[in-house]
């Protein structure tokens, strides 16, 4: 013990009676005063840092059985998506500028906002394959910002919900109130419901359009409400897009549903309804369209879409080609490193690659 | 807005004790430390630093803290000056001797510097100026200066003035309430403190009065074991002779008892009947805690007063009934309390990086934000006549009578509004979860590095001490250690090794006799005691002093060791040594231990027990310790009335006052002993005597008298008589005290070296002792080149400087033929004095950075991490200074350990602490932070993304919800976790290969390389987040909240997945957290939006794989590529390791390196 030491107050100097040195009897003192308040930390694996555990090293063999692995669950996953995506049969007919008379083409805007004259424009498809059903009735929209923040925001859910927040349009500016009255479905997203129709008709007899159950469920169920029903829609001075039957609840109103939640993307597509027969390939379909929709105003495109859907839902090559390259990539990888391995092996664990065994001397 | 740390510049506040001396004038005794240069390279320590500002390699030294690098003082010298190891050192008139001649210093204050203390009068003493009360206030903040100065606080940190903008613009207030927390509790204690109770003076008898109401002026009693309520100066206390005794250990950690002394004018005062009165003139408040200037008007006499004469406010009086005392400071203006301002906090280097790229990031974050925004313009501009009735925007608000614009106020307001939006909502960019985050790793790690076994010391029973929490990973980035030597590296328990007695040299035997013990006890009333602290000693010598009666030799023995128990400033308490220098304590215990044992010591005289008998000696005068002479004498009046002068002191100052004529012999030998002893690695003290005649006696007893009544230049007066009588001295011996070095210091040093780290260690010791401790501490090795400059005059400094420039240069070219021999510089004070005089800075610098060992001086760059580590109170500004401050916590006082940022019990500790805890710490903080800003980056650039495709109208389809809880629930608790636990290296290897270090010290973990590669990867990420689900669901039916919960499940999951690739080890724990997080992710997800459909479907799933794979190929790619041809030095390590585990299995653990070992099996 030292002088300077606190806990040795007992040690001023060693008191030796006579002859018997008690220097033992005072070392274990010394001795055991440390041991009983010893601030020496407790053991444990996790204080020490001494977890067991798992120390992965990205070995050479490691790395090429990954990026083998890779390519063989991604090249099978790509060839059967495209071959999904080749499936699906689709077809697509642009009529915003087909639908209106070659009269008006020059003022497309005075054409679909002038009430008087018949919106009604009749085409014929033809079926390219056969299609199996269900056949998805879709209305594609270009250009049409259902994302815009000023777009999304406009809408109240709890007015959705609840009859008795009928008031509750906050959020809902500048489409909330008509004469001073709360709109109920009040909002951008509800003013600007997409109100073209469209009737089928194959070789004379008409071709039934299901409209039930195109919204989702918990759509249905849980955010429109089945006593809320619309009143004071589309009484302002400027139409937007579709009216609704004020008798009908919103949970019923599936068009509306389905607009109402809003399109990730600026195009697009909605489902219109499903057709639930066959059709073979060359038939040829007429569609009746009523052409209501104002998108002359933005320079939007409106397509119908008529298609069939696989495992992997519509037509879409990407998902299949992405698979394919990135799995084709990860064999090129994997043989690449291979190669290299092969030709310039090192030794694992080799002490002489640290950097102050390869060039000596120098830290 | 870089934090640029100055390493050596003055620090923003005086450090404590000995940078913050009143500006010496010229008769106040200069700090012993001051050298005699040119006073403006020591009054103005970093002059020379300007001078070189050269931008790359400047040179600094520090002066201020540098005492001993300038002076190597040969030896002993060190044992003198070392007083309770400052460097201010210096008594001012010590105690009795002061009485008795009046030494103290009469220095005149002026009266506008001074402040007038009326004893006992109060009323008076506060009438002219108020001076602050007894009330003190710890806490940082009152009630109203808490908001203003928190954030203050909060500001260093630039992220912080972000963060406040984010505040304003999202109404959010920031809640500093834990500052307020710690805060409050400071003030709990202070009322605490406040209230306890002083008695004090007051109509003729000491009543109770609180701590806070007392006031400059009042006499106050304090009693045995009291506490100190304000520094006063005393007055009279219950021992006849006005001692006192005072425990410091509040103030300086040192445990042994200082004794102080009241003034005879005062003494023998009864305060309650007689009051005194008296105006006394003291200094200015300051933090000088060994220094105190004043006179005191008594009795129409002027009475000086110095340090021995003041009780400072933190003291306990010990072992003395009562002090009484008057009131000079109090308060904030107390000692205490003026020393009590913490340390200057440091920022880590890696912190002070982060602040570069947190710039870098705020840039990326305007730049994208005024993509956005001066797009959303262009937009606006061409969809201009679209817009007024087009359903998604609708500028037109019909719904009133008049058409007005909804909610839009044309073009550059909207480009403005939007420029401010997309701040909100790109925020998270700047990851202020990264600052929470760090502050508990840094928690974490410091609490881990607590609970190391391995920095536990047994002696002291102190586990590491984080003292500061914020620079954890700058251990790891250590390129200069700069080591005190007494007390760091060595034990500082001075033995006495070998005596040099009238030329013979005496070796103690290593083992002693227990038998030669028990003769050295000494008979105190009817018990016997014996000194506590064990000496070796030699049996010859022994046998020579028992029963050489009559022989020449035996004479000269019997001198020196009383000269030993004589000349010294050692108190003796019950055979308790306790003097503030240890050689000196070393020096009585071994006179002790061959029977000269000193019994007692008053300011008259002292008691020694010689042989058993006990011999009283008068102390007719003492000549204390100066820096100029080196030595100290003490002159004594012996039993047979003869006169006797004792001198002691180091080497060079005392072969020059001795009569060489008349021993040349003993004197030849002894100086041989003396390099002996010093190449040993000993310490070194001569002892001299001379008869004093009467006549001579008097003369000095006049002329010392005179001297000491002199009011001007009395330090000086008194500097000349001792000289004077200093001289024609008889040669009695040298003695040799060993300083043993710490348990594992060879070994520690070693691997710091092999580290890369190069150790500077600062000694006071003569030129051979350093290279000796050098040598055993394997600081040198003999296969070292080594650079000697020990020159005497300008020229041939600047001579060996050049020569030393040339060898440097020749050793460079060597580098890049066969290996590089290592380069010691060895450098002596004078040298180094001569060479900073001569504007030689640059070639020294040159050289000195050319050398993997420096010995002698502190010299340091400004931009390389720099350690200090320490003990005393004379390593305080040092330690503070440098980027890591340790403090050992020995026997030399807490201030070093105050001072500190880390603190722990043994020299050795800093290898561990280094190599294994500043690695990892490093490893894991900068692993930490890059992550961080990825991961905040990832997610606002898939934000981006999206926003390109909303018309630039900034919605988001990742709810809002989502965008808090990302860095809160989604990724928050991994990162910490693997900031806390994971290790790339185990101890064992980081241990063996102390080279490993070096990723740390190149910056490995984290550079603006490493952020920029990241960052680039990050956007890779982000595309492959957000496009792989874009382009999967284009032209789909698929709506903004289910392709948002892909992106955000994308983002997610391979924000974590990223992290468990890099992650060194998977224990149980990281297993929890990261897929506990993504799983938590999920949950939320799905509760937020409460109807999560997608699921169900294929493309679903097979975009978070697509997601996933081409997110990590990449990094995944290029890491395996380049850990298997481009190996670093820890992915070796950690192949290693594996290799390790077999090999250890198969042929055991022999490489184990000694300090491991002795760290495993210590702990």
């Amino acid at each position: 013990m030292n002088s300077g030491d606190g806990g040795g107050a007992v040690a001023a100097a060693a008191a030796v009676t006579a002859a018997a040195s008690t220097s033992a009897a005072n070392g274990s003192a010394d001795a055991a005063a440390p041991r009983r308040n010893s601030k020496r930390p407790k053991y444990s694996r996790f204080t020490q840092q001494e977890l067991p555990a798992c120390k992965p090293i990205l070995t050479p063999q490691w790395v090429i059985s990954a990026f083998a692995v890779v390519s063989i669950i991604f090249v099978p996953i790509g060839v059967a998506s495209l071959l999904a995506s080749r499936d699906v049969v689709e077809i697509v007919y642009r009529y915003d500028s087909d639908c209106v008379p070659a009269s008006w083409a020059s003022d497309k805007l005075a054409y679909i906002q002038n009430p008087n004259i018949s919106k009604t424009c009749t085409r014929t498809l033809t079926v390219p394959k056969r299609m199996k059903s269900p056949i998805y009735v879709y209305y594609q929209l270009d250009n049409f910002y259902q994302n815009h923040r000023r777009y999304v925001k406009s809408r109240n859910d709890w007015q959705l919900r609840d009859a008795s927040k009928a008031n509750d349009t906050s959020g809902c500016d500048p489409e909330d109130a008509a004469g001073g009255n709360p709109i109920v479905p009040c909002g951008l997203i509800a003013w600007s419901l997409f109100n073209d129709t469209y009737r089928f008709t194959v070789s004379n007899s008409n071709l039934p359009v299901n409209k039930k159950g195109i919204s989702w469920k918990s759509d249905r169920d849980h955010k429109f409400g089945k006593d809320v029903y619309p009143r004071n829609f589309q009484n302002g001075t400027v139409i937007g897009g579709a009216k609704l039957n004020s008798s009908i609840p919103l949970s019923e109103q599936e068009d509306l549903i389905v607009w109402m939640r809003t399109a990730a993307l600026p195009t697009f597509r909605k489902l219109y309804g499903k057709i639930e027969v066959d059709l073979q390939a060359n038939q040829t379909i007429t569609v009746t369209i009523e052409n209501y929709y104002n998108t002359y105003e933005f320079g939007g495109k409106k397509k119908l879409v008529l298609s069939t859907a696989s495992w992997l839902g519509g037509k879409n090559d990407f998902l299949g080609l992405a698979y394919l390259i990135v799995g084709g990539l990860c064999f090129f990888l994997a043989a690449a490193f291979t190669i290299i391995y092969l030709v310039k092996p090192r030794k694992l664990g080799d002490p002489t690659y640290l950097s102050w065994n390869r060039n000596p001397g120098g830290h | 807005m870089a934090f640029v740390r100055p390493l050596l510049d003055p620090s923003p506040r005086p450090p404590p004790v000995p940078g913050s001396l009143p500006p010496p004038s010229a008769d106040l005794p200069r700090p012993i430390a001051e050298p005699p240069i040119g006073s403006d390279l020591s009054q103005n320590p970093f002059d020379s630093s300007s001078r070189l500002s050269n931008a790359s390699a400047r040179l600094r030294v520090d002066y201020n803290s540098g005492d001993r690098v300038l002076f190597p003082e040969p030896g002993s010298a060190d044992s003198f000056r070392r007083v309770s190891g400052s460097r201010t050192a210096v008594r001012h008139g010590s105690g009795a001797e002061s009485d008795r001649f009046g030494v103290a210093s009469l220095r005149e204050i002026s009266d506008e510097d001074a402040r007038f203390v009326y004893i006992g009068d109060p009323a008076r003493t506060n009438e002219r100026f108020q001076f602050t009360g007894n009330s003190i206030r710890t806490g940082k903040y009152s009630v109203f200066t808490f908001i203003p100065r928190n954030l203050f606080e909060q500001f260093h940190r630039v992220a912080y003035i972000y963060f406040l903008i984010i505040a304003i613009l999202n109404q959010l207030p920031s809640s500093p309430s834990s500052d307020g927390y710690e805060d409050w509790r400071r003030h709990r204690a202070d009322r605490i403190e406040n209230n306890r109770t002083a008695y004090v003076l007051s109509d003729g008898e000491f009543r109770p009065k609180l701590w806070k109401d007392v006031r400059v002026g009042e006499i106050i009693r304090v009693r045995s074991n009291e506490s100190l309520p304000c520094d006063m100066v005393l007055l009279s206390t219950s021992d006849p002779t006005g001692v006192a005794y005072v425990q410091t250990i509040n103030l300086d950690g040192e445990s042994n008892l200082k004794t102080r002394y009241a003034k005879q004018e005062t003494l023998s005062k009864v305060p309650e009947k007689d009051p005194v009165t008296g105006v006394i003139r003291c200094e200015q408040p300051n933090r000088n805690i060994y220094g105190f200037h004043a006179n005191m008007d008594i009795q129409g006499k002027k009475v000086s007063l110095g340090a021995s004469n003041i009780v400072l406010r933190g003291c306990e009086i010990k072992n003395t009934a009562w002090v009484v005392g008057v009131a000079v400071y109090a308060g904030r203006e107390t000692k205490v309390m003026l020393n009590s301002s913490g340390a200057p906090s440091k920022r880590s280097r890696l912190e002070t990086h982060m602040n570069r790229e947190t710039m870098l990031l705020a840039f990326i974050l305007v730049a994208m934000c005024s993509i956005v925004s001066i797009f959303a313009g262009i937009w606006l501009r061409n969809h201009k006549d679209e817009l007024d009735y087009s359903p998604y925007f609708r500028k037109k608000d019909f719904s009133e009578k008049e058409e007005e614009n909804y909610n839009y106020d044309g073009i550059g307001a909207e480009v403005a509004y939007r420029f401010l939006m997309s701040i909100i909502v790109f925020q998270i960019m700047i990851p202020i979860s990264l600052y929470i985050s760090m502050e508990l790793v840094r928690l974490g790690q410091a609490y881990l590095m607590i609970q190391d076994r391995n920095l536990f010391d047994e002696t002291t029973n102190s586990r590491l001490q984080c003292r500061a929490l914020n620079i954890n990973e700058d251990l790891g980035q250590i390129k200069y250690v700069f080591s005190d030597k007494t007390g760091t590296l060595t034990q500082n328990k001075m033995e006495f090794q070998c005596a040099s007695i009238s030329g013979v040299d005496y070796q103690a035997e290593m083992d002693p006799l227990s038998a030669d013990h028990a003769d050295c006890s000494v008979r105190v009333g009817d018990q016997f005691w014996r000194p506590k602290m064990r000496v070796n000693v030699n049996t010859d010598l022994v046998k020579l002093l028992r029963s050489g009666h009559g022989r020449e030799e035996r004479k000269y023995v019997y001198d020196f060791f009383l000269a030993l128990s004589a000349c010294n400033t050692i108190n003796s308490k019950l055979i308790d040594y306790q003097g503030e220098s240890p050689d000196e304590q070393a020096l009585v215990y071994a006179a002790a231990a061959y029977g000269f044992v000193l019994v007692e010591r008053t300011s008259g005289h002292i008691v020694v027990d010689i042989l058993g008998n006990r011999q009283r000696f008068d102390i007719l005068g003492l000549h204390e310790f100066d820096s100029d002479r080196k030595r100290m004498s003490v002159i004594v009046g012996c039993p047979d009335k003869t006169v006797k002068l004792f001198v002691k002191g180091a080497d060079n100052s005392m072969l020059g006052v001795l009569e060489e004529s008349l021993d040349l012999d003993v004197v030849q030998a002894t100086k041989n002993h003396l390099h002996a002893y010093s190449s040993l690695g000993l310490r070194t003290l001569v002892v001299g005597i001379r008869e004093l005649t009467g006549g001579e006696f008097h003369e000095w007893k006049s002329s010392y008298e005179r001297a000491s009544t002199t009011l001007f230049g009395r330090s000086k007066a008194l500097r000349l008589v001792a000289s004077n009588v200093e001289s024609h001295l008889h040669i009695l011996g040298a003695s040799g005290i060993e300083d043993k070095l710490q348990d594992g210091v060879p070994e520690a040093i070693e691997s710091l070296r092999e580290a890369g780290i190069k150790v500077w260690v600062l000694t006071g010791d003569k030129q051979e002792t350093a290279i000796s401790i050098g040598f055993s501490c394997k600081l040198l090795t003999t296969n070292m080149d080594q650079i000697v400059i020990n020159s005497h005059s300008k020229e041939a400094c600047r001579r060996s400087l050049e020569d030393a420039m040339a060898m440097s240069r020749k050793h460079l070219q060597m580098v890049h033929d066969a290996g590089r021999i290592s380069l010691a510089l060895i450098i002596d004070g004078t040298s180094l004095v001569h060479i900073l005089e001569n504007e030689l800075e640059e070639e020294l610098f040159k050289v000195a950075t050319a050398c993997d060992v420096v010995l002698c001086c502190r010299v340091s760059r400004t931009e390389d991490m720099t350690l200090a580590i320490g003990d005393g109170a004379n390593d305080v500004s040092m330690i503070q200074m440098a980027d890591v401050g340790i403090g050992i916590s020995g026997q030399e006082g807490r201030q070093a350990v105050m001072a500190s940022d880390f603190a722990m019990g043994q020299f050795r500790f800093l290898v561990p602490l280094l190599l294994v805890h500043g690695h990892w710490n490093y490893q894991r903080m900068s692993y930490m932070i890059v992550y961080n800003f990825y991961r905040n980056a990832v997610f606002v650039f898939v934000l981006f993304w999206y926003i390109l495709y909303t018309g630039f109208s900034l919605s988001t389809a990742i709810t809002e919800w989502s965008s808090v809880l990302y860095s809160i629930i989604y990724t928050a608790l991994p990162t910490i976790v693997v900031g806390i636990l994971d290790k790339d290296l185990s101890r064992k290897t980081l241990l063996k290969y102390p080279q490993l270090y070096g990723a740390g010290q190149r910056e490995e973990g984290y550079n603006l390389n490493v952020f920029l590669l990241t960052m680039v990867d990050t956007i890779w990420q982000s595309a492959a987040i957000y496009f792989i689900p874009y382009l999967a669901y284009r032209n789909s039916t698929v709506d903004g909240s289910s392709i948002g919960n892909i992106w955000t499940l994308g983002v997610v999951i391979l924000v974590n997945v990223h992290l468990a690739m890099d992650l060194f080890r998977w224990t149980w724990i990281s297993h929890v957290v990261i897929w506990g997080c993504i799983v938590a992710t999920w949950i939320c997800v799905i509760v937020i939006d409460s109807s999560l459909s997608c699921p169900a479907s294929a493309l679903f799933w097979l975009c978070l794989l697509g997601i996933l794979v081409v997110g990590m190929i990449p990094r995944f790619a290029l890491k395996s590529f380049r850990g298997y041809f481009f190996p670093s030095d820890i992915r070796i390590g950690r192949e290693l390791e594996k290799a390790g585990g077999y090999y250890e299995a198969v042929a055991g653990s022999i490489e184990m390196r000694p300090v491991v070992g002795a760290g495993g099996a210590r702990s």
